[in-house]
């Protein structure tokens, strides 16, 4: 084990998964100067023939990735922030989603497409979306939603290495952050969630970029006699259902984090999976802590009150834990 | 000067392009006769740029192909017999019944995909031609494509990448002259062509219902591709005979975007019939062409048999099939 940041542990990923297959391409815009950070020293280790710059035209990257894959490439695309995942969606949506359906499973697209999302940063409404609740509705894509720094290097080695279109969403507010990374060769499965706090009053369920104010509100509950168990389902698509309806089962009381907007959130299909399995035993309503239904708005006082913190946390969990 | 096909080059042609008109007939006369489920866009008028662009390929090369795709399906080899029992939504389909006219695909052999989505086979065949790029290997890709794609702006970045990036690609738009129920007079500005132009792509505008024409531009637009100097754009102009889709009439209700009259002149130029003639002035018999017939007539019924025989396809396998070894 060793602290890394979260940016240096899916750099980690990135360049063990490209020494393992010669067959893994990046590209992306800027990604040669790693402006977003993850891809740092690819160029001078890889070379163009591997990581290249594109021009600013998402509309191709994600369908290049699926004329790449289909060719026998294993493709990483670098969406920079997740708004862009809109400019280049018609290739996600209607082709890489769809294409092993259509073709009757001739189709394998190994693509992994990396987007940072999330606000905090006073980057205004078009780079501070959670653009994946949109994502986990097509269907034929995976979501994975790394939340610390060992499970940004798990995860993504696992999207790199599976069949399947893979979407890695990275917490943009997370990249300085430190935690332990497992030394040598390590994944992270998808589907499967992590109880990263144990406790038998509430059950808050944190998103990728939630989990660190989640657990922030857990510590607060803690001081006023609460135990809060906190689950990071750390893949979207697949869902660790059978993980989360055990959660909620066993408190009883469910508050579900996410930092996407409200309306069709994740947080409202997990309440939704939770109130049709583990009715029977919940004492208090499903909670959703999300940002409300507005676009992040530019002023740091007013994008704060938009995302959920530890205090919003930790006063809904207290009101589901006293319900 | 260009090369000439030989005898038995356009005697192949001749084939492939009846085969694809003949299997087209029998599908306009089964959607009129409501056995095939979805909707058939028709290729009937244009067999000649698919055929002869694919007689210059390889078999490893790989293309993208359209909502009007049987033709381009057949021509890279695909085989009648799958096609058809996957527009018949039967299991045996070469996409299982999962995909139908719009989506029909063999993988197997480069033909990455029938699309629906007007300018969707763009990317897809740049990505395959940076990938043959990058694998170091001598694969060449295809996206054919029509006029009313080329409005995409999506057309404009590939473009610029596959030119930037000197890419194996062959951009073949098939100018029919309608954007699904619309005239392109009415909706493209300017030259198609010129719009590669601008990119430094060499580019050739041909007679698309002209075989040899079209063979001829398509084996020096492959080979430049080929060579590693970049992409090659060719423009053939064409005429869409049948409508955007079969039973037009339904969604026209009276409504009316073109005159017969048009559609009669245009009969005239029939690319079959053209290469017919070509093969008869040159010298073949009347019983050769014939015996082609006769061969496509019983492919055409073979194909049909088999769909009509297959079981329906598994209605379960949706759930199979969102992801590789993952249920949805």
């Amino acid at each position: 084990m060793a602290r890394k940041r979260y940016t240096h542990a899916i750099n980690e990923a990135l360049i063990e998964e490209m020494s393992r297959d010669p067959k893994v391409i990046v590209y992306g815009e800027d990604v040669e100067l790693a402006i977003m950070g993850d891809t740092r020293g690819l160029l001078d280790k890889f070379g163009r023939e591997r990581i290249r710059n594109t021009p600013i035209c998402e509309a191709t990257l994600t369908g290049m990735a699926v004329g790449a894959a289909a060719a026998g490439c294993r493709v990483i695309v670098h969406m920079m922030f997740s708004n862009f995942i809109y400019t280049g969606f018609d290739a996600i949506a209607n082709q890489m989603a769809k294409l092993h359906l259509m073709t009757g499973g001739q189709a394998v697209m190994p693509i992994t497409i990396i987007a940072a999302y999330g606000g905090g940063g006073s980057n205004a409404a078009q780079h501070s979306d959670s653009g994946y609740p949109v994502l986990v509705n097509l269907g034929g894509v995976n979501v994975a939603m790394p939340a610390t720094p060992a499970d940004a290097k798990g995860l993504l080695k696992t999207a790199i290495r599976g069949n399947n279109p893979t979407f890695f969403m990275e917490a943009i507010g997370r990249g300085g952050e430190l935690g332990e990374v497992p030394d040598g060769d390590y994944t992270v499965p998808f589907g499967k969630a992590a109880t990263v706090r144990e406790g038998k009053h509430v059950t808050l369920i944190a998103i990728g970029s939630m989990l660190k104010p989640t657990l922030e509100a857990a510590k607060k509950l803690e001081a006023a006699g609460i135990e809060a168990e906190v689950i990071d389902p750390r893949t979207l698509v697949p869902l660790d259902e059978e993980a989360l309806v055990a959660a909620a089962r066993k408190t009883g009381r469910v508050v579900v984090v996410d930092e996407a907007r409200d309306r069709c959130s994740c947080a409202s299909h997990i309440a939704a999976v939770l109130a049709d399995k583990a009715f029977g035993h919940l004492k208090a309503p499903i909670k959703r802590v999300t940002v409300p239904n507005v676009c992040m708005p530019y002023a740091p006082n007013a994008e704060k009150l938009m995302i959920p913190d530890a205090d919003r946390i930790a006063r809904t969990a207290t009101e589901s834990a006293r319900a | 000067m260009a090369t000439e096909p030989s005898k038995d080059q356009l005697l192949a042609l001749y084939e492939r392009m009846l085969l694809i008109r003949r299997m087209e007939e029998r599908l306009r006369a089964d959607a009129a006769a409501g056995k095939l489920p979805g909707a058939v866009h028709l290729y009937i008028g244009q067999e000649a740029i698919a055929t002869a662009v694919c007689a210059r390929l390889g078999p490893n090369d790989l293309i993208t192909s359209t909502h009007r795709g049987h033709g381009h399906f057949l021509a890279k080899g695909g085989d009648p017999k799958a096609m058809m029992a996957e527009i018949w939504a039967k299991r045996t389909g070469i996409c299982q019944g999962m995909g139908g006219s719009m989506h029909v695909a063999d993988f197997s052999k480069g033909i990455l995909g029938a699309n629906g989505i007007v300018g969707g086979g763009f990317a897809i065949a740049t990505g395959a031609a940076l990938a043959a790029k990058l694998l170091h290997d001598t694969r060449v890709s295809v996206a054919f494509f029509g006029d009313g794609a080329a409005n995409q702006g999506v057309f404009m970045e590939c473009l610029n990448v596959s030119s930037l990036w000197k890419l194996p690609l062959v951009l073949v738009c098939e100018h029919n002259q309608f954007s699904e129920f619309t005239p392109s007079v009415q909706c493209t500005s300017g030259e198609i062509a010129d719009r590669a132009r601008a990119f430094k792509i060499p580019t050739t505008v041909i007679d698309g219902n002209d075989a040899v024409a079209v063979w001829q531009a398509a084996g020096e637009a492959v080979e430049h591709a080929r060579s590693g100097a970049g992409p090659a754009f060719i423009e053939a102009r064409t005429y869409r005979i049948q409508g955007h889709l079969e039973a037009e009439a339904l969604f026209l209700q009276g409504g009316k975007y073109r005159e017969q009259s048009e559609i009669e002149e245009w009969r005239q130029r029939d690319p079959v019939e053209r290469l017919q003639q070509r093969l008869t002035a040159s010298g073949v018999k009347g019983a050769d062409l014939q015996a082609i017939e006769a061969r496509i007539g019983r492919t055409v019924e073979d194909a049909v048999k088999f769909a009509e025989e297959s079981e329906p396809a598994n209605p379960e396998l949706p759930f199979d099939l969102m992801f590789v070894g993952q249920r949805a």
